[in-house]
């Protein structure tokens, strides 16, 4: 690799222009002629029968233009193939509050509103299952009565690897740790909308706020029966998604069918509320974790076990059980392994994918663990670490393949930053600092359909004025990787990223990307387009080498020139070399593609979760102030580094990583998705206590540059890995400053307070079914369920669940 | 309900515009003068995304009815830049990543530039003060008061009235979540 001319560079991404100018378009800021305005109808019941629908009276009601329920799209649908248990709007039965049951397309969005309160449904309640133990052992209430399996179990996964028992057998201490990691939300600013308009040629295009719209296109095929030549889906910029918006949803789907059916566009955008209720968020987890170390912290096994609370739907719901367990082993020596995973329905919001998709939990409850092997054995927490590391260029014990692996200089990093080896268990009571370190996948090695075809395809263009087009499938979701696709394109053909047009997530124009999801788009898009510009490159080189007279391998690129490699005063300006290009080789536009090699996973059933080409590392310090009297914790500071192979924007980079490390903190401090009969207690931006600039600690973000060899110009991902050391480096830091172990999140101050007052030397749960007798909990939430349904009918009209 | 007939000064330039008195400054602004840069994340003044100014004041459009507001000057992102020329705050918005999914970025814009107007030296806590109405869930802030430190330098350059007191925001919303204590 020759120097870089636009790859590390502090450049401004290519789209930030219309951010600052208000001139980008979201999903919501659409407006077309004729357009309708649409509302979901949402169940108020978190468990419910469906006995009849009646629209007659909304449709009666004037500007009122067309209605639908779940009869008119009963097909299956759900983003994972192998798992689908939804319908675009409920068809029989309701699973949780908030689940959309009828649509209503209207002149105006109030009138929409008010038409709601016109669709006579007629309920029959069922008891809900609102906790993952009665989701367990209630053979009697079934959420999905048609699941196969038993009780409310949604997936089960048994896996082990090497020898466990002769591991255990040969260590000389086993420690035993149980922990909850409580659900979050992604709370994206932007709330999802969409507009359907459905044309006179028979086809029907989607804008949508959505990170999947190669899967979504798929979907709607499916449910609305039409061919998929005949959709366009295109994802608008997301106003933040951090995996909120990569499953297919209800009002995609109504705005189809409704534009459909009235031959009108049709829009709609949810309210807050709804958002909170549509979730796929981040899976409350109970966790068991059991390790045996020799004496000098070596680990000789592992026994880990997960109980995921899944809500009531699939979701992307395999997929997490299955990472809950994958990746404990690629940071450290793990020679023998077994992993047990458990996802239940209950009668909740759908939990799905939040920024480090269902390994953000294990970490938490691993990375807490070592503190304490560390503290038992005498070692400082990060040398531990180090001594303990999973070397690159490996095999893990279930077969995932590393390769460039930071992990060790993301420490070192980290413990320079903030003098940690000679601070931790020196501070005065109340302070605190703790580590933790982490991984996380670039790109998942497998589609979530069985297919051979490339996870990621580009074309690049360059026009006759020197100008560049890049298009791709890939959702600009604020990630950045519009920035990302120019800045290849750019450094591949010489020019600079503002000479690039970025055409993403328009399924028609572009080639497919699988979407921005499992932290893909740099890695595999990244190669696509790195691909498609080197063929184009080359044609260039060869038509600027025969005008200057030196071989094509003597032309470099660079700075909107073609030049001689030996004499850079001879050359030619870009546009003129693609002139000469276009006059030799006819069109300039090429493809490329990306697909991860095989053989970088087990082969065992199961193995298909886990593989990625390459791993991101990440380590964290945290410093706390612990007020002993209040229970409040101050993060003073989270210093992160972290391993993405190659910054292909610094800045881009840093953002992730403090943008990961304020999400970890909200998670780790206050963040809850707490119910009362079904009822989300915090549905709303006040209530469910994000960090706001006051409460945001001084996040310090340290890029680590590996340079992987498979990754495009050695680039890894950012946008997930680093949140996931954040949440374990508070906890461990929190326990070193007032000696409580937090066993579970968030870490508030009155569970602070109650274990200071109590003396407790630890706050988390002690195994399954311990956390209240079950029954009582069900008789408790029957209670509350019955009042507020006699409440309810006391109340004239309207319920917070039509919002 | 009947629509009523309203003059509104937007950016320098007057609008007659109808629209249904029960409906707010965000909706009218976005639906009926077309602003669609102004964004909404709530529409209950908890996430400062609607942020405008108003006389030069941050306010929650979607908190406040444009009844209220006829003669008052309404500043929204789209009258941010000068003609051609964008403000400092957007270039160094730009320059420091501190837009990056974007939809926050016209309300943070506005509160910055409200601090920026009444104080041009703010310090970070100053800072964070001003946008603590309006969430970011994309940068952890830190990004956001680089670029407000980078503009203040170079909007000092270019003087203009000082010595006014910062403006408060008006409504609920300016606050801690979490327990932080206003220094």
């Amino acid at each position: 690799m020759s120097e870089l001319s636009v790859i590390g560079k502090r450049l401004p991404k290519v789209n930030v222009w219309q951010h600052l100018t208000g001139t980008a378009r979201y999903a919501d800021d659409i407006q077309l002629p004729r357009m309708l305005y649409g509302r979901l109808l949402r169940s108020p019941h978190a468990h419910a029968r469906i006995r009849g629908i009646d629209t007659t009276r909304a449709l009666a009601h004037p500007g009122v233009v067309a209605v639908c329920t779940g009869a008119d799209m009963p097909e299956r649908m759900g983003i994972m193939p192998s798992t689908q248990d939804e319908t675009a709007l409920a068809v029989g039965k309701v699973r949780y509050v908030g689940e959309p049951v009828a649509a209503v397309a209207a002149l105006d969005e109030d009138t929409a509103y008010e038409a709601l309160a016109l669709i006579d449904v007629d309920y029959e309640p069922l008891e809900p299952i609102l906790g993952i133990e009665e989701a367990l052992t209630r053979e009697d209430v079934r959420i999905h009565e048609d699941s196969g399996r038993p009780a409310n179990v949604f997936k089960e996964v048994h896996l082990e690897f090497g020898d466990v028992e002769g591991g255990f057998a040969a260590a000389d201490r086993v420690r035993d740790d149980w922990y909850f990691f409580e659900g979050s939300t992604h709370a994206a600013i932007e709330t999802h909308s969409a507009v359907a308009s459905y044309e006179g040629d028979g086809k029907l295009t989607l804008w949508t706020s959505t990170q999947v719209p190669h899967y979504l296109h798929r979907e709607l095929e499916k449910v609305l029966g039409m061919p998929r030549s005949l959709i366009r889906v295109v994802a608008t910029p997301n106003g933040g998604a951090f995996g909120g918006k990569s499953d297919p949803f209800a009002h995609e789907f109504a705005a189809c069918w409704l534009s459909m059916r009235t031959k009108r566009p049709v829009k709609f955008t949810l309210d807050r509320e709804e958002v909170f209720y549509a979730h796929r968020g981040r899976h409350p987890v109970l966790m068991h974790l059991r390790s045996g170390v020799k004496s000098d912290g070596e680990i000789t096994a592992v026994h880990f076990q997960s109980y995921l609370d899944g809500g009531a739907y699939a979701s992307y719901g395999i997929a997490t059980t299955y990472y809950t367990g994958a990746l404990m082993t690629v940071t450290y020596r793990v020679p023998a392994y077994k992993f047990d995973g458990v996802r239940v329905y209950t009668n909740k919001p759908p939990c799905g994918p939040k920024r480090g998709h269902g390994t953000t939990q294990p970490r938490y409850a691993l990375e807490c663990h070592l503190d304490k092997i560390a503290e038992e054995l005498g070692l400082d927490p990060i040398a531990y670490r180090q001594r303990i590391l999973q070397p690159p260029d490996s095999r893990t014990v279930n077969g995932l393949r590393v390769t460039s692996m930071g992990l060790g200089q993301c420490l070192d990093e980290v413990r320079r930053a903030t003098g940690f080896s000679e601070r931790h268990g020196q501070l005065p009571r109340g302070k605190g600092i703790g580590a933790a370190g982490s991984a996380y996948i670039s790109g998942a090695g497998l589609p979530i359909y069985w297919n051979e075809m490339p996870h990621s395809g580009a074309s690049v263009k360059i026009d006759r004025g020197g100008g560049v087009t890049v298009y791709c499938g890939t959702a600009e979701i604020g990630q950045g990787s519009d920035m990302v696709l120019a800045s290849v394109a750019a450094e591949q053909l010489g020019v600079l990223p503002e000479d690039v047009h970025v055409v993403s997530g328009d399924t028609s124009l572009a080639p497919v990307d699988l979407g921005s999801y499992s932290s893909r788009v740099t890695f595999m898009a990244g190669n696509a387009v790195r691909q498609a510009a080197g063929r184009l490159r080359a044609l260039l080189a060869e038509a600027a080498g025969e005008r200057l007279g030196v071989p094509a391998d003597r032309i470099g690129l660079a700075q909107r020139r073609a030049y001689d490699l030996a004499d850079p005063s001879r050359s030619l300006a870009f546009a003129e070399a693609a002139v000469l290009a276009e006059s030799k080789h006819g069109t300039l536009m090429a493809a490329g593609s990306y697909k991860p090699p095989k053989g970088i996973g087990g082969d065992y059933k199961g193995a298909g979760v886990g593989p990625s080409p390459a791993y991101s590392y990440q380590a964290a310090v945290a410093e706390v102030t612990v007020d002993l009297e209040t229970g409040g914790v101050t993060v003073e500071r989270i210093t992160t580094a972290h391993d993405c192979g190659r910054a292909i924007n610094p800045p881009g980079v840093e953002g992730q990583i403090e943008g990961s490390a304020y999400m970890g903190y909200g998670e780790a401090m206050a963040e809850e998705q707490v119910f009362r009969g079904g009822l989300h207690k915090k549905p709303s931006l006040l209530e469910y206590r994000l960090p706001t600039s006051l409460d945001t600690p001084e996040l310090r973000a340290i890029v680590v540059e590996t340079v992987d060899a498979e990754g495009p110009f050695g680039a890894k991902e950012a946008g997930e890995g680093p949140i996931n050391p954040v949440i374990p480096a508070i906890a461990n830091a929190v326990y070193d400053a007032i000696r409580v172990r937090f066993d579970e999140t968030p870490i508030t101050p009155a569970k602070v307070l109650d274990a200071l007052q109590k003396g407790k030397a630890r706050v988390g749960p002690d195994g399954l079914g311990t956390r209240g007798d079950p029954k009582a909990a069900l008789r408790r939430l029957g209670a509350t369920t019955a009042a507020r349904e006699k409440k309810r009918a006391a109340e004239p009209a309207g319920s917070p669940g039509e919002g | 309900m009947t629509k009523r007939l309203l003059a509104l000064r937007v950016n320098g330039e007057t609008h007659t515009v109808a629209a249904e008195p029960h409906h707010t400054l965000l909706e009218v602004l976005r639906e009926e003068l077309g602003l669609t840069g102004t964004k909404h994340g709530c529409e209950l003044g908890e996430c400062g995304a609607c942020t405008v100014l108003i006389d030069g004041r941050p306010v929650l459009s979607c908190l406040t009815l444009p009844l209220e507001i006829e003669g008052a000057e309404v500043t929204t992102v789209e009258g941010l830049a000068n003609g051609p020329e964008l403000h400092p705050l957007q270039v160094a918005f730009a320059e420091e990543a501190a837009a990056q999914c974007g939809y926050c970025t016209p309300g943070m814009l506005l509160a910055a530039k409200a601090l920026l107007d009444a104080n041009p030296a703010p310090s970070r806590e100053d800072m964070a003060r001003a946008i603590a109405g309006n969430l970011c869930r994309c940068t952890g802030y830190t990004a956001i008061y680089e670029a407000i430190e980078k503009a203040a330098v170079v909007m000092r350059d270019v003087p203009r009235g000082a010595g006014a007191e910062p403006p408060r925001r008006e409504g609920a919303s300016n606050s801690s979540r979490m327990g932080a204590k206003l220094p």
